[in-house]
Protein backbone atom coordinates (compact mmCIF):
# COMPACT_ATOMS: atom_id res chain seq x y z
CA UNK A 1 0.00 0.00 0.00
CA UNK A 2 2.71 2.47 0.96
CA UNK A 3 5.27 1.18 -1.52
CA UNK A 4 4.42 3.98 -3.95
CA UNK A 5 6.03 6.40 -1.50
CA UNK A 6 9.38 4.67 -1.85
CA UNK A 7 10.89 7.35 -4.09
CA UNK A 8 9.61 10.08 -1.79
CA UNK A 9 11.02 8.28 1.26
CA UNK A 10 14.40 7.87 -0.42
CA UNK A 11 14.44 11.54 -1.41
CA UNK A 12 13.52 12.60 2.09
CA UNK A 13 16.16 10.29 3.60
CA UNK A 14 18.78 11.88 1.35
CA UNK A 15 17.75 15.36 2.47
CA UNK A 16 17.74 14.37 6.14
CA UNK A 17 21.09 12.53 5.86
CA UNK A 18 22.90 15.81 5.27
CA UNK A 19 22.26 16.85 8.88
CA UNK A 20 19.04 17.59 10.64
CA UNK A 21 15.76 16.71 8.95
CA UNK A 22 14.47 20.09 7.67
CA UNK A 23 10.91 18.77 7.56
CA UNK A 24 10.96 17.24 11.03
CA UNK A 25 12.40 20.01 13.20
CA UNK A 26 11.16 19.58 16.75
CA UNK A 27 11.87 22.44 19.12
CA UNK A 28 12.62 21.65 22.78
CA UNK A 29 10.78 24.85 23.64
CA UNK A 30 9.53 27.98 21.92
CA UNK A 31 10.53 30.91 24.12
CA UNK A 32 9.07 33.90 22.32
CA UNK A 33 8.05 35.11 18.87
CA UNK A 34 11.72 35.24 17.94
CA UNK A 35 13.54 32.57 19.92
CA UNK A 36 13.36 28.84 20.56
CA UNK A 37 15.51 26.07 22.02
CA UNK A 38 16.62 23.33 19.66
CA UNK A 39 18.96 20.51 20.72
CA UNK A 40 19.67 22.38 23.95
CA UNK A 41 20.70 25.57 22.10
CA UNK A 42 18.98 28.91 21.86
CA UNK A 43 18.22 29.76 18.26
CA UNK A 44 16.86 32.77 16.44
CA UNK A 45 13.60 32.19 14.55
CA UNK A 46 13.73 33.59 11.03
CA UNK A 47 11.09 31.46 9.42
CA UNK A 48 7.83 31.75 11.33
CA UNK A 49 5.24 33.85 9.43
CA UNK A 50 4.74 35.46 12.84
CA UNK A 51 4.75 38.82 11.10
CA UNK A 52 3.55 41.00 13.97
CA UNK A 53 4.95 38.78 16.72
CA UNK A 54 1.52 38.38 18.31
CA UNK A 55 1.89 34.75 19.48
CA UNK A 56 3.06 36.02 22.87
CA UNK A 57 0.99 39.20 23.06
CA UNK A 58 -0.07 39.43 26.71
CA UNK A 59 -3.59 40.64 25.89
CA UNK A 60 -4.17 37.87 23.36
CA UNK A 61 -2.93 35.30 25.87
CA UNK A 62 -5.16 36.71 28.58
CA UNK A 63 -8.22 36.73 26.32
CA UNK A 64 -7.57 33.14 25.29
CA UNK A 65 -7.06 32.02 28.89
CA UNK A 66 -10.28 33.67 30.03
CA UNK A 67 -12.20 32.05 27.16
CA UNK A 68 -10.92 28.57 27.89
CA UNK A 69 -11.86 29.01 31.56
CA UNK A 70 -15.35 30.29 30.78
CA UNK A 71 -16.31 28.23 27.73
CA UNK A 72 -14.17 25.12 27.78
CA UNK A 73 -11.51 23.66 25.56
CA UNK A 74 -13.38 22.87 22.36
CA UNK A 75 -16.63 23.06 20.43
CA UNK A 76 -16.77 19.31 19.66
CA UNK A 77 -18.53 19.85 16.38
CA UNK A 78 -19.39 21.90 13.36
CA UNK A 79 -21.40 25.10 13.33
CA UNK A 80 -24.27 23.70 11.30
CA UNK A 81 -24.62 20.44 13.24
CA UNK A 82 -23.58 21.42 16.73
CA UNK A 83 -24.26 25.11 16.93
CA UNK A 84 -22.50 28.42 16.80
CA UNK A 85 -20.98 29.95 19.94
CA UNK A 86 -21.53 33.65 20.36
CA UNK A 87 -17.79 34.13 19.83
CA UNK A 88 -17.94 32.77 16.28
CA UNK A 89 -20.64 35.21 15.24
CA UNK A 90 -18.97 38.06 17.11
CA UNK A 91 -15.65 37.36 15.40
CA UNK A 92 -17.32 37.28 11.99
CA UNK A 93 -18.90 40.65 12.71
CA UNK A 94 -15.61 42.05 13.97
CA UNK A 95 -13.73 40.76 10.97
CA UNK A 96 -16.30 42.14 8.52
CA UNK A 97 -16.04 45.54 10.22
CA UNK A 98 -12.25 45.46 10.13
CA UNK A 99 -12.21 44.46 6.46
CA UNK A 100 -15.03 46.88 5.59
CA UNK A 101 -17.01 44.03 4.07
CA UNK A 102 -20.65 43.13 4.47
CA UNK A 103 -20.11 39.51 5.41
CA UNK A 104 -17.42 37.20 6.69
CA UNK A 105 -17.36 33.53 7.54
CA UNK A 106 -14.77 31.88 9.72
CA UNK A 107 -13.13 28.55 8.89
CA UNK A 108 -11.05 26.27 11.09
CA UNK A 109 -7.89 26.92 9.04
CA UNK A 110 -6.89 29.09 6.10
CA UNK A 111 -6.37 25.92 4.11
CA UNK A 112 -10.01 25.05 4.64
CA UNK A 113 -11.10 28.60 3.81
CA UNK A 114 -9.55 28.15 0.36
CA UNK A 115 -11.01 24.68 -0.01
CA UNK A 116 -14.44 26.03 0.90
CA UNK A 117 -14.24 29.15 -1.24
CA UNK A 118 -12.82 27.67 -4.42
CA UNK A 119 -14.86 24.47 -4.40
CA UNK A 120 -18.13 26.29 -3.80
CA UNK A 121 -18.13 29.79 -5.30
CA UNK A 122 -17.25 28.45 -8.74
CA UNK A 123 -19.54 25.55 -9.61
CA UNK A 124 -20.16 23.23 -12.52
CA UNK A 125 -19.86 25.09 -15.81
CA UNK A 126 -17.88 27.93 -14.23
CA UNK A 127 -14.18 28.61 -14.72
CA UNK A 128 -11.40 29.10 -12.21
CA UNK A 129 -8.30 30.95 -13.34
CA UNK A 130 -5.46 30.28 -10.93
CA UNK A 131 -2.04 31.88 -10.82
CA UNK A 132 0.43 29.10 -11.65
CA UNK A 133 2.30 29.68 -8.38
CA UNK A 134 -0.80 29.41 -6.22
CA UNK A 135 -0.64 27.87 -2.76
CA UNK A 136 -1.53 24.18 -2.46
CA UNK A 137 -4.80 25.04 -0.70
CA UNK A 138 -5.95 26.94 -3.80
CA UNK A 139 -5.14 24.05 -6.11
CA UNK A 140 -6.78 21.60 -3.72
CA UNK A 141 -9.90 23.76 -3.44
CA UNK A 142 -10.11 23.81 -7.23
CA UNK A 143 -9.85 20.04 -7.33
CA UNK A 144 -12.55 19.62 -4.72
CA UNK A 145 -15.04 21.57 -6.80
CA UNK A 146 -16.53 21.10 -10.25
CA UNK A 147 -15.41 24.19 -12.12
CA UNK A 148 -13.08 23.97 -15.09
CA UNK A 149 -9.59 24.96 -13.95
CA UNK A 150 -7.04 26.94 -15.94
CA UNK A 151 -3.79 28.37 -14.70
CA UNK A 152 -2.19 31.51 -15.97
CA UNK A 153 1.49 32.40 -15.84
CA UNK A 154 2.56 33.73 -12.48
CA UNK A 155 1.79 37.45 -12.08
CA UNK A 156 1.18 37.80 -15.81
CA UNK A 157 -1.94 39.91 -16.54
CA UNK A 158 -1.43 39.49 -20.31
CA UNK A 159 -1.52 35.72 -20.08
CA UNK A 160 -4.61 36.04 -17.88
CA UNK A 161 -6.22 38.32 -20.49
CA UNK A 162 -5.39 35.89 -23.28
CA UNK A 163 -6.93 32.99 -21.39
CA UNK A 164 -10.06 34.93 -20.55
CA UNK A 165 -10.39 35.85 -24.21
CA UNK A 166 -10.20 32.19 -25.22
CA UNK A 167 -12.76 31.32 -22.56
CA UNK A 168 -15.06 34.20 -23.50
CA UNK A 169 -17.01 32.05 -25.96
CA UNK A 170 -17.73 29.53 -23.22
CA UNK A 171 -20.66 29.97 -20.86
CA UNK A 172 -20.20 30.15 -17.09
CA UNK A 173 -18.78 32.64 -14.63
CA UNK A 174 -15.03 33.23 -14.46
CA UNK A 175 -13.30 33.57 -11.11
CA UNK A 176 -9.70 34.81 -11.04
CA UNK A 177 -7.60 33.84 -8.01
CA UNK A 178 -4.46 35.63 -6.86
CA UNK A 179 -2.48 35.99 -3.65
CA UNK A 180 -1.56 39.25 -1.94
CA UNK A 181 1.99 38.15 -1.16
CA UNK A 182 3.27 34.89 -2.61
CA UNK A 183 4.65 32.85 0.24
CA UNK A 184 7.73 31.42 -1.44
CA UNK A 185 9.41 34.47 -2.97
CA UNK A 186 7.54 37.25 -1.20
CA UNK A 187 6.45 38.95 -4.43
CA UNK A 188 3.07 40.65 -4.67
CA UNK A 189 0.38 40.30 -7.32
CA UNK A 190 0.04 43.12 -9.92
CA UNK A 191 -3.49 43.69 -8.65
CA UNK A 192 -4.24 46.93 -10.47
CA UNK A 193 -3.50 45.41 -13.86
CA UNK A 194 -5.37 42.27 -12.93
CA UNK A 195 -8.38 44.32 -11.94
CA UNK A 196 -8.34 45.94 -15.39
CA UNK A 197 -8.33 42.53 -17.02
CA UNK A 198 -11.08 41.38 -14.70
CA UNK A 199 -13.26 44.34 -15.63
CA UNK A 200 -12.72 43.90 -19.36
CA UNK A 201 -13.72 40.27 -19.13
CA UNK A 202 -16.59 40.69 -16.70
CA UNK A 203 -14.92 38.18 -14.41
CA UNK A 204 -14.81 37.91 -10.61
CA UNK A 205 -11.73 38.22 -8.42
CA UNK A 206 -10.71 36.43 -5.23
CA UNK A 207 -7.55 37.51 -3.41
CA UNK A 208 -5.92 35.33 -0.77
CA UNK A 209 -4.35 37.81 1.65
CA UNK A 210 -2.84 35.06 3.86
CA UNK A 211 0.59 36.69 4.00
CA UNK A 212 -0.49 40.28 3.45
CA UNK A 213 -3.22 40.69 6.07
CA UNK A 214 -1.90 42.87 8.88
CA UNK A 215 1.19 43.45 6.75
CA UNK A 216 0.20 45.59 3.76
CA UNK A 217 -2.14 48.57 3.49
CA UNK A 218 -2.53 51.60 5.67
CA UNK A 219 -4.90 49.72 7.98
CA UNK A 220 -3.44 46.26 7.41
CA UNK A 221 -6.23 44.96 5.22
CA UNK A 222 -3.75 43.64 2.71
CA UNK A 223 -2.54 44.17 -0.83
CA UNK A 224 -5.95 45.20 -2.19
CA UNK A 225 -5.99 48.06 0.30
CA UNK A 226 -2.41 49.02 -0.50
CA UNK A 227 -3.23 49.09 -4.22
CA UNK A 228 -6.55 50.86 -3.75
CA UNK A 229 -8.59 48.19 -5.51
CA UNK A 230 -10.69 46.72 -2.72
CA UNK A 231 -13.88 47.67 -4.55
CA UNK A 232 -12.90 45.34 -7.38
CA UNK A 233 -12.01 42.40 -5.17
CA UNK A 234 -15.16 40.31 -4.82
CA UNK A 235 -13.86 37.78 -2.31
CA UNK A 236 -11.11 37.98 0.30
CA UNK A 237 -9.56 34.90 1.88
CA UNK A 238 -7.21 35.10 4.82
CA UNK A 239 -5.75 33.21 7.72
CA UNK A 240 -5.41 33.77 11.46
CA UNK A 241 -2.26 31.65 11.53
CA UNK A 242 0.23 34.27 10.41
CA UNK A 243 0.00 37.95 11.41
CA UNK A 244 -2.79 37.20 13.90
CA UNK A 245 -0.69 34.59 15.68
CA UNK A 246 -3.33 31.90 16.18
CA UNK A 247 -5.10 29.51 13.81
CA UNK A 248 -8.16 29.68 11.56
CA UNK A 249 -9.18 31.27 8.30
CA UNK A 250 -11.91 33.38 6.74
CA UNK A 251 -13.75 34.30 3.60
CA UNK A 252 -15.27 37.79 3.29
CA UNK A 253 -17.34 39.52 0.63
CA UNK A 254 -19.88 42.24 -0.09
CA UNK A 255 -22.03 40.03 -2.28
CA UNK A 256 -25.69 39.31 -1.64
CA UNK A 257 -26.58 35.77 -0.68
CA UNK A 258 -23.21 35.13 0.92
CA UNK A 259 -24.70 33.03 3.74
CA UNK A 260 -25.68 30.29 1.28
CA UNK A 261 -22.03 29.27 1.44
CA UNK A 262 -22.60 28.14 5.03
CA UNK A 263 -24.94 25.48 3.67
CA UNK A 264 -22.85 24.47 0.70
CA UNK A 265 -19.13 24.75 1.51
CA UNK A 266 -18.20 21.29 2.73
CA UNK A 267 -14.91 22.34 4.42
CA UNK A 268 -17.07 24.66 6.55
CA UNK A 269 -19.90 22.22 7.20
CA UNK A 270 -18.11 18.98 7.92
CA UNK A 271 -15.41 19.91 10.38
CA UNK A 272 -15.38 21.19 13.95
CA UNK A 273 -15.45 24.94 14.49
CA UNK A 274 -12.66 26.87 16.19
CA UNK A 275 -12.41 26.55 19.99
CA UNK A 276 -13.34 29.56 22.17
CA UNK A 277 -9.75 30.31 23.18
CA UNK A 278 -8.69 30.73 19.55
CA UNK A 279 -11.69 32.89 18.74
CA UNK A 280 -10.91 35.12 21.73
CA UNK A 281 -7.25 35.47 20.87
CA UNK A 282 -8.00 36.34 17.22
CA UNK A 283 -10.60 38.87 18.34
CA UNK A 284 -7.97 40.51 20.51
CA UNK A 285 -5.32 40.29 17.77
CA UNK A 286 -7.59 42.31 15.45
CA UNK A 287 -7.77 44.96 18.20
CA UNK A 288 -3.97 45.03 18.28
CA UNK A 289 -3.81 45.25 14.50
CA UNK A 290 -6.00 48.34 14.59
CA UNK A 291 -4.56 49.95 17.68
CA UNK A 292 -0.87 49.48 16.90
CA UNK A 293 -0.03 50.42 13.30
CA UNK A 294 3.54 50.87 14.51
CA UNK A 295 3.88 47.07 14.41
CA UNK A 296 3.46 47.23 10.64
CA UNK A 297 6.08 49.97 10.45
CA UNK A 298 8.47 47.90 12.50
CA UNK A 299 7.83 44.86 10.30
CA UNK A 300 8.52 46.97 7.22
CA UNK A 301 11.74 48.34 8.73
CA UNK A 302 12.84 44.84 9.74
CA UNK A 303 12.19 43.52 6.24
CA UNK A 304 14.20 46.39 4.79
CA UNK A 305 17.00 45.87 7.29
CA UNK A 306 17.37 42.17 6.42
CA UNK A 307 17.06 42.91 2.71
CA UNK A 308 19.73 45.62 2.80
CA UNK A 309 22.04 43.51 4.93
CA UNK A 310 21.86 40.55 2.58
CA UNK A 311 22.11 42.68 -0.55
CA UNK A 312 25.17 44.41 0.89
CA UNK A 313 26.70 41.01 1.60
CA UNK A 314 26.34 40.21 -2.09
CA UNK A 315 23.29 37.97 -2.20
CA UNK A 316 21.05 38.31 -5.25
CA UNK A 317 17.55 39.02 -3.98
CA UNK A 318 14.55 38.66 -6.24
CA UNK A 319 11.57 40.39 -4.73
CA UNK A 320 11.35 43.94 -3.38
CA UNK A 321 12.01 44.34 0.35
CA UNK A 322 9.16 42.79 2.30
CA UNK A 323 8.44 40.41 5.14
CA UNK A 324 9.55 37.36 3.12
CA UNK A 325 13.05 37.05 1.73
CA UNK A 326 14.16 34.00 -0.21
CA UNK A 327 17.60 33.06 -1.42
CA UNK A 328 17.69 31.00 -4.61
CA UNK A 329 19.86 27.94 -4.12
CA UNK A 330 21.79 26.48 -7.05
CA UNK A 331 20.68 22.91 -6.29
CA UNK A 332 18.97 20.75 -3.71
CA UNK A 333 22.20 19.57 -2.02
CA UNK A 334 23.47 23.13 -1.51
CA UNK A 335 20.04 24.18 -0.23
CA UNK A 336 20.03 21.41 2.37
CA UNK A 337 23.61 22.18 3.40
CA UNK A 338 22.90 25.90 3.61
CA UNK A 339 19.85 25.31 5.78
CA UNK A 340 21.88 23.06 8.10
CA UNK A 341 24.83 25.45 8.15
CA UNK A 342 22.58 28.33 9.10
CA UNK A 343 20.98 26.30 11.87
CA UNK A 344 24.45 25.45 13.16
CA UNK A 345 24.99 29.22 13.28
CA UNK A 346 21.90 29.46 15.46
CA UNK A 347 19.39 30.72 12.89
CA UNK A 348 16.26 28.80 11.91
CA UNK A 349 14.99 29.38 8.36
CA UNK A 350 12.73 27.40 6.03
CA UNK A 351 13.97 25.02 3.39
CA UNK A 352 11.59 24.99 0.43
CA UNK A 353 12.00 22.39 -2.30
CA UNK A 354 10.18 21.70 -5.57
CA UNK A 355 7.51 21.16 -6.65
CA UNK A 356 6.18 23.51 -3.94
CA UNK A 357 8.45 26.33 -5.16
CA UNK A 358 8.24 28.50 -8.30
CA UNK A 359 9.88 26.62 -11.15
CA UNK A 360 10.57 23.79 -8.70
CA UNK A 361 13.79 25.53 -7.66
CA UNK A 362 15.18 25.05 -4.14
CA UNK A 363 14.92 28.07 -1.87
CA UNK A 364 16.11 29.15 1.51
CA UNK A 365 13.11 31.07 2.74
CA UNK A 366 13.14 33.55 5.59
CA UNK A 367 10.45 35.73 7.06
CA UNK A 368 10.83 38.58 9.50
CA UNK A 369 8.70 39.57 12.44
CA UNK A 370 7.98 42.96 13.96
CA UNK A 371 9.21 41.41 17.20
CA UNK A 372 12.80 41.07 15.94
CA UNK A 373 15.22 43.66 17.25
CA UNK A 374 17.74 45.36 14.94
CA UNK A 375 20.49 43.52 16.85
CA UNK A 376 18.83 40.18 16.11
CA UNK A 377 18.64 41.04 12.43
CA UNK A 378 22.32 41.98 12.40
CA UNK A 379 23.08 38.63 14.01
CA UNK A 380 21.03 36.90 11.32
CA UNK A 381 22.70 38.81 8.46
CA UNK A 382 26.14 37.87 9.81
CA UNK A 383 25.19 34.21 10.20
CA UNK A 384 23.68 34.04 6.70
CA UNK A 385 26.72 35.78 5.23
CA UNK A 386 29.16 33.40 6.94
CA UNK A 387 27.14 30.46 5.69
CA UNK A 388 27.08 31.97 2.19
CA UNK A 389 30.89 32.13 2.20
CA UNK A 390 31.20 28.62 3.60
CA UNK A 391 28.95 27.29 0.83
CA UNK A 392 30.84 29.22 -1.83
CA UNK A 393 27.73 31.17 -2.77
CA UNK A 394 29.36 34.50 -2.06
CA UNK A 395 32.71 35.35 -3.48
CA UNK A 396 35.20 36.58 -0.94
CA UNK A 397 35.57 40.33 -1.40
CA UNK A 398 38.83 41.33 -3.04
CA UNK A 399 41.32 42.69 -0.58
CA UNK A 400 41.79 46.41 -1.01
CA UNK A 401 44.86 47.20 -3.06
CA UNK B 1 -9.55 21.24 -35.94
CA UNK B 2 -5.89 20.37 -35.80
CA UNK B 3 -4.98 17.01 -37.33
CA UNK B 4 -2.57 14.56 -35.71
CA UNK B 5 0.39 15.43 -37.88
CA UNK B 6 -0.04 19.15 -37.30
CA UNK B 7 -0.41 18.60 -33.54
CA UNK B 8 2.75 16.52 -33.47
CA UNK B 9 4.59 19.23 -35.41
CA UNK B 10 3.47 21.88 -32.93
CA UNK B 11 4.53 19.75 -29.96
CA UNK B 12 7.91 19.16 -31.54
CA UNK B 13 8.35 22.86 -32.17
CA UNK B 14 7.34 23.68 -28.58
CA UNK B 15 9.86 21.14 -27.31
CA UNK B 16 12.53 22.76 -29.41
CA UNK B 17 11.56 26.16 -28.01
CA UNK B 18 11.91 24.85 -24.45
CA UNK B 19 15.26 23.23 -25.20
CA UNK B 20 14.00 19.71 -24.61
CA UNK B 21 14.22 18.33 -28.11
CA UNK B 22 16.97 15.72 -28.00
CA UNK B 23 15.78 13.29 -30.64
CA UNK B 24 12.78 12.23 -32.68
CA UNK B 25 9.44 12.54 -30.92
CA UNK B 26 6.75 9.93 -31.52
CA UNK B 27 3.26 9.29 -30.22
CA UNK B 28 4.79 6.85 -27.71
CA UNK B 29 7.31 9.31 -26.25
CA UNK B 30 6.69 9.55 -22.51
CA UNK B 31 6.69 13.20 -21.44
CA UNK B 32 8.20 12.85 -17.97
CA UNK B 33 10.50 9.87 -18.54
CA UNK B 34 11.74 10.25 -22.11
CA UNK B 35 11.88 14.02 -22.33
CA UNK B 36 13.42 14.41 -18.91
CA UNK B 37 10.84 16.86 -17.56
CA UNK B 38 10.03 17.07 -13.88
CA UNK B 39 6.41 17.85 -12.99
CA UNK B 40 7.07 21.60 -12.83
CA UNK B 41 8.94 21.63 -16.13
CA UNK B 42 6.14 19.68 -17.77
CA UNK B 43 3.60 22.32 -16.69
CA UNK B 44 5.84 25.08 -18.09
CA UNK B 45 6.05 23.17 -21.35
CA UNK B 46 2.26 22.81 -21.53
CA UNK B 47 1.90 26.55 -20.91
CA UNK B 48 4.35 27.27 -23.70
CA UNK B 49 2.36 25.03 -26.02
CA UNK B 50 -0.87 26.74 -24.98
CA UNK B 51 0.63 30.12 -25.85
CA UNK B 52 1.91 28.87 -29.22
CA UNK B 53 -1.47 27.52 -30.17
CA UNK B 54 -3.43 30.26 -28.43
CA UNK B 55 -5.56 27.73 -26.61
CA UNK B 56 -6.13 26.38 -23.12
CA UNK B 57 -5.64 22.85 -21.88
CA UNK B 58 -7.70 22.67 -18.70
CA UNK B 59 -6.21 21.02 -15.65
CA UNK B 60 -8.60 18.08 -15.60
CA UNK B 61 -7.51 17.18 -19.12
CA UNK B 62 -3.86 17.37 -18.10
CA UNK B 63 -4.45 14.44 -15.76
CA UNK B 64 -4.91 12.17 -18.78
CA UNK B 65 -1.66 13.21 -20.46
CA UNK B 66 1.34 10.91 -20.07
CA UNK B 67 2.67 10.46 -23.59
CA UNK B 68 3.02 12.77 -26.56
CA UNK B 69 0.19 10.75 -28.11
CA UNK B 70 -2.09 11.65 -25.18
CA UNK B 71 -1.22 15.30 -25.70
CA UNK B 72 -1.87 15.03 -29.44
CA UNK B 73 -5.32 13.55 -28.71
CA UNK B 74 -6.13 16.44 -26.37
CA UNK B 75 -5.12 18.98 -29.00
CA UNK B 76 -6.91 17.20 -31.82
CA UNK B 77 -10.15 17.17 -29.84
CA UNK B 78 -9.89 20.88 -29.00
CA UNK B 79 -12.71 22.63 -30.90
CA UNK B 80 -11.00 26.03 -30.61
CA UNK B 81 -8.05 24.88 -32.71
CA UNK B 82 -9.03 25.44 -36.31
CA UNK B 83 -6.70 23.79 -38.81
C1 LIG C 1 -1.33 31.71 0.38
C2 LIG C 1 -1.76 30.84 1.50
N1 LIG C 1 -3.07 30.54 1.62
C3 LIG C 1 -3.51 29.77 2.62
C4 LIG C 1 -2.66 29.24 3.57
C5 LIG C 1 -3.21 28.32 4.62
O1 LIG C 1 -3.30 28.92 5.83
P1 LIG C 1 -3.48 28.10 7.18
O2 LIG C 1 -2.13 27.93 7.76
O3 LIG C 1 -4.34 28.97 8.02
O4 LIG C 1 -4.13 26.80 6.87
C6 LIG C 1 -1.30 29.56 3.50
C7 LIG C 1 -0.41 29.08 4.56
O5 LIG C 1 0.49 28.36 4.40
C8 LIG C 1 -0.84 30.35 2.43
O6 LIG C 1 0.47 30.63 2.30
Amino acid sequence: MLSKFRALRDEHAAVAAAGRDPFGVSFDAVLSATEAVLGGRRILLLGTNNYLGLTFDPDCIEAAAAAVQDQGTGTTGSRIANGTYDGHAALEGRLAAFLKRRSAMVYTTGYQANLGALSTIAGKGDHLLLDADSHASIYDGARLGHAQVTRFRHNDPDDLRRRLRILSSQPGEKLIVAEGIYSMLGDTAPLREMVEVKREAGAWLLVDEAHSLGVLGESGRGLAEAEGVEGDVDFVVGTFSKSLGAIGGFLASDLDGFDALRLSARPYMFTASLPPAVIASVMQAIEVLEARPELRDRLRRNGQHLHEGLAAAGFALGAMPGPIISLAMPDRETAVMFWNGLLAEGVYSNLALGPATPGGKPLLRMSVSAALTPAQIDTAVNAITRTGYAMGLLSVPLAAE
Amino acid sequence: MLDEQAALREITAALEESGKLTGPVTMETHILQDLNFDSVGAIDFIMLLETRLDTIISMDRMAEIETVGDLVRVLVSDPSLAA
